[in-house]
């Protein structure tokens, strides 16, 4: 278990690069950002539920919190660098705060996705009826159902008239993505990282090993809020205008799915499920002849059904199997817990 | 004196619609231990079941409450069998297939009945309370509701039915030494949930209009329900239900439809918490 | 003056109307070993997880080292510096056995000093040939292996063991009778078991557990040949 750059890590560098160089000459950069901002999205969830184990059926409520944050910030500041700054910390808060309520309490898998589920629908009925005058931060309005437009979107640090968009901010997204990747693959390589692993696969043995488990899991959480924040912010800034529709029920399903069918317990897999249905969603939106909701139900369903570890690891083990040295499987020990995934994957 | 009977039926009546559109997740998640997301959208196909019948010229009360929930039974016997039954045991799985099935359902309903909301009026008017209009709709739900407890009660504590049905969900494998396919029960018991679900649905589909997303405003609140109730079944699904329609109500009165749901999320955050094992886990252990 | 490692007074769990344990006092001395036995649902386990602090005595003390840990978190217990490894082995089933054992060592010692240790341990366990494997994969009696492992690296100065000889092998017994004498070389161990032939080889004081409270603490030969002891494995009415 090396923590220094390995071939991977340099492979992945230079897939990441030519990738951001190519992409726009097949898809707009427009639609491109969003992609890449839902693969942050992604990411989010796959590093806490993946590798953490923490099954969070609202990670919604960060993202959405880190927009609004990001929007309100940004019309009392008439700048973006401190707005970017809070979105990042409200979600993180906001989920320290649920993280020491439900870990302390001895909760167990279901009981947290529960809570999580209603902590979204709190916030989505919340925000959905705020559309009265007195619904006001400082200067913002938080316009209810109708949401928040017209904000300040980003710019170059300090010099709020250098607006940062179209594809300059494809290419900001882009970069932030990379950042992350390597972010949550550092982290996951550091003691805290394994840790955090070991927690998944045995709670009570980690503490039993002396580690404070509750705590750990809030640290966790937190991060993942507030990637799932940051996120929530570029979205802000890619379409420059926050609805409470990025709170609800059904953004918090599309995250989950994005993991299970790119694959729960690798970095790339719920990154690559959420561009690749984003996108499809968005090709399928652009047509009629089946409704698009049919289609992502039964994706999910037969996912479920017969690919539960998601397209990464099934390619991954195609490659291994086709073209590695150790191509028997030994023990034929088939598992099909939702809780496997390498600190490699 | 004319409000506060006003205020105690509107009490009853949101226990009892809380009780009838958990009923059928109830049914499925305490016997089976299967969490159905797709719950909402069955009460969805119950209220299109209904209203397409009664379209057809049957009497509202048959189709309410026999037509949708044959109808919604019998599309959850063929989920059980192409889906279900190889997920058991698998509770996330099946919370995420059973997601995937609502969505499916959703976009079903959207291209078969089309976006724009259907619906049919209540069949029992109004009637005045002193200075107060009392729908009369409200009452019958309640009597539903409440012929349902009663009904379910009896059913399982004293049929011999109920019994095998109470044994194989404790003990699947002594139950089918004992000559009982627990394959069968399952069925059965995923077959009555279903129809629950139907019911509910198509009973509450005169009061709304109906749009194929409709299922999403239930299955929340219902889940919820469901698990804060905890292992008993029936004594669970009365306690949650009975809390959490009291406290919906008095913010609702007291200040706003949109507080009286918040609060019932933010109590229900609050139980979860302090009694994980749900209100049945601590008090009334042991009822049915 | 040796020093008392860990003591209970008056150590009482009650579930609704059972009493699982029943005033218990028990003292162990600085790099003693101790074996509880006792017929099923004697309350050796029920004391063992209210020491390790799984449950919270509803009443008496746990002390260690002349600290009071009644009621503390297992973790914060095994901060102290305890080894525990519980009935039902509580191994990282998706890990390798190294990473298992890292993760240990790595509580009280920085990360590279950490797998240097677990590297140590691998080879006195034998475990060098499955270093790599996930535990998932591996028969019963490795895992539990590996479980000691696990529970050695840290160099404790309290070992509790619940069943530790459960499913292994006499190869594996023998193996494991070694370590444990090792390890009373800088800890103080205490063993729940039913394994009287291993429990002769590790040759030391034990104490009978029956109905939740002790009915008798000796040299294992006394013990073995006192008649009331036989009689309530026996089921006699004592």
């Amino acid at each position: 278990m090396s923590s220094s750059w390995g071939k991977q890590d340099v492979a992945a560098i230079i897939v990441a690069l030519v990738l951001m160089w190519s992409m726009p000459s097949l898809i707009s950069t427009y639609t491109l950002t969003v992609l890449i901002i839902y693969g942050m999205l992604g990411l989010s969830l796959g590093l806490i539920w993946g590798f953490g184990g923490i099954l969070c059926f609202g990670q919604a409520a960060f993202f959405g919190l880190g927009a609004y944050t990001y929007a309100i910030a940004a019309i009392n500041m008439g700048e973006s660098t401190i707005p970017m700054f809070l979105a990042v910390i409200v979600p993180a808060l906001f989920a320290a705060f649920l993280g020491v309520m439900m870990f302390y309490g001895r909760l167990t898998d279901v009981y947290l996705g529960v809570i999580t589920l209603v902590v979204t629908l709190i916030l989505f009925k919340f925000v959905n009826s705020t559309a009265g005058p007195q619904y006001v931060i400082g200067e913002a309005r938080l316009g209810g159902f109708n949401g928040i437009p017209g904000f300040h979107t980003l710019n170059i640090p300090g010099q709020p008239e250098a607006y940062i968009w179209g594809d300059a901010l494809y290419y900001v997204c882009a970069a932030a993505l990379l950042f992350l990747y390597f972010f949550v693959t550092w982290l996951l390589r550091t003691s805290f990282g394994r840790i955090a692993v070991g927690i998944r696969e045995n709670e009570t043995r980690v503490s039993l090993m002396g580690y404070d488990v509750r705590a750990r899991k809030t640290i966790l959480f937190s991060i993942g809020a507030a990637i799932a924040g940051l996120a929530g912010a570029f979205f802000a800034n890619w379409s420059e205008i926050v609805t409470p529709g990025l709170f609800s029920l059904g953004q918090s399903a599309e995250i989950i799915i994005w993991c299970i069918v790119g694959g729960l317990g690798t970095r790339f897999g719920p990154i690559i499920g959420a561009a690749s249905l984003a996108y499809l969603k968005f090709l399928l939106g652009q047509q009629s002849l089946i409704d698009n909701t049919l289609i992502t139900g039964i994706i999910l369903v037969l996912f479920v059904l017969f690919l539960p570890k998601g397209i990464v690891p099934a390619v991954s083990s195609l490659l291994k199997i086709s073209f590695g040295r150790r191509a028997i499987r030994k023990f034929g020990n088939r598992r099909t817990s939702r809780r496997v995934g390498k600190i490699n994957g | 004196m004319d409000l506060s009977f006003v205020i105690l039926v509107e009490i009853f009546y949101a226990i009892a619609s809380l009780a009838l559109i958990s009923a059928g997740l109830a049914v499925v998640f305490g016997m089976m231990k299967v969490i159905n997301l797709a719950h909402g959208e069955f009460m969805m196909m119950g209220g299109y079941a209904t209203i397409t019948a009664v379209n057809l010229g049957i009497n509202v009360f048959v189709a309410m409450l026999i037509v949708a929930p044959l109808i919604v039974g019998v599309i959850g016997l063929v989920v059980e069998r192409l889906v279900i039954r190889h997920l058991y045991g698998r509770l996330v799985d099946t919370m995420l297939a059973t997601w995937g099935l609502s969505l499916f359902f959703i976009g079903m309903a959207t291209m078969i009945f089309g976006n724009t909301t259907t619906s049919i009026t209540t069949p029992i008017t109004g009637f005045a309370v002193g200075n107060y209009q009392i729908n009369g709709y409200n009452f019958f739900i309640i009597f539903v509701s409440v012929a349902l407890m009663i009904s379910m009660y009896v059913l399982l504590k004293t049929t011999r039915l109920g019994l095998i049905a109470r044994g194989t969900m404790q003990r699947s494998d002594i139950a089918a030494a004992l000559g009982y396919s627990p394959d069968r029960i399952y069925m059965a018991t995923f077959f009555c949930g279903s129809a629950l679900s139907g019911l509910a649905g198509a009973i509450l589909a005169p009061l709304v209009g109906l749009v194929p997303t409709s299922g999403g405003a239930y299955i929340a609140k219902a889940f919820i329900t469901v698990i804060a109730g905890g292992p008993s079944l029936i004594t669970g699904l009365i306690s949650s239900s009975g809390l959490f329609g009291v406290v919906n109500q008095i913010f609702t009165f007291g200040i706003s439809p949109v507080f009286g749901e918040m609060a019932l999320l933010v109590i229900a955050v609050l139980l979860l918490r302090l009694l994980p094992e749900g209100v049945t886990g601590k008090f009334f252990k042991g009822k049915m | 003056m040796v020093e008392t490692v860990l003591e209970t007074t008056g150590l009482t769990m009650r579930f609704g109307g059972v009493v699982a344990s029943n005033n218990v006092n028990f003292s162990l001395k600085a790099r003693e070993l101790r074996c509880l036995i006792g017929p099923n649902g004697a309350g050796k386990s029920t004391f063992f997880k209210c020491v390790i602090g799984l449950h919270t005595p509803t009443e008496g003390q746990v002390f260690m080292r002349g600290q009071e840990t009644t009621g503390w978190h297992p973790h914060e217990i095994a901060s102290l510096g305890v080894g525990i490894k519980t009935q039902v082995p509580n191994v990282m089933d998706g890990l390798t056995v190294f990473e298992n054992i890292w993760m240990a060592g790595r509580r009280f010692m920085p990360s590279k000093e950490a797998s240097r240790k677990a590297h140590e341990i691998i080879d006195r366990l034998a475990l060098g040939s499955i270093a790599k494997a996930e535990l998932g994969r591996l028969a019963h009696g490795e895992r539990q292996r590996v479980e000691l492992g696990l529970v050695a690296v840290a160099d404790p100065w309290l070992v509790l063991l619940d069943e530790p000889a459960a499913g292994m092998t006499a190869e594996d017994v023998d193996r494991m009778s070694t370590i444990l004498h090792e390890l009373t070389r800088t800890a103080a161990v205490v063993i729940v078991e039913h394994d009287m032939k291993f429990i002769r080889s590790i040759a030391s004081t034990v104490t009978v557990f029956h109905q939740g409270a002790v009915l008798m603490e000796d040299h294992v030969d006394k013990v073995m040949s006192d008649p009331v002891v036989r009689n309530v494995y026996l089921g006699k009415k004592v």
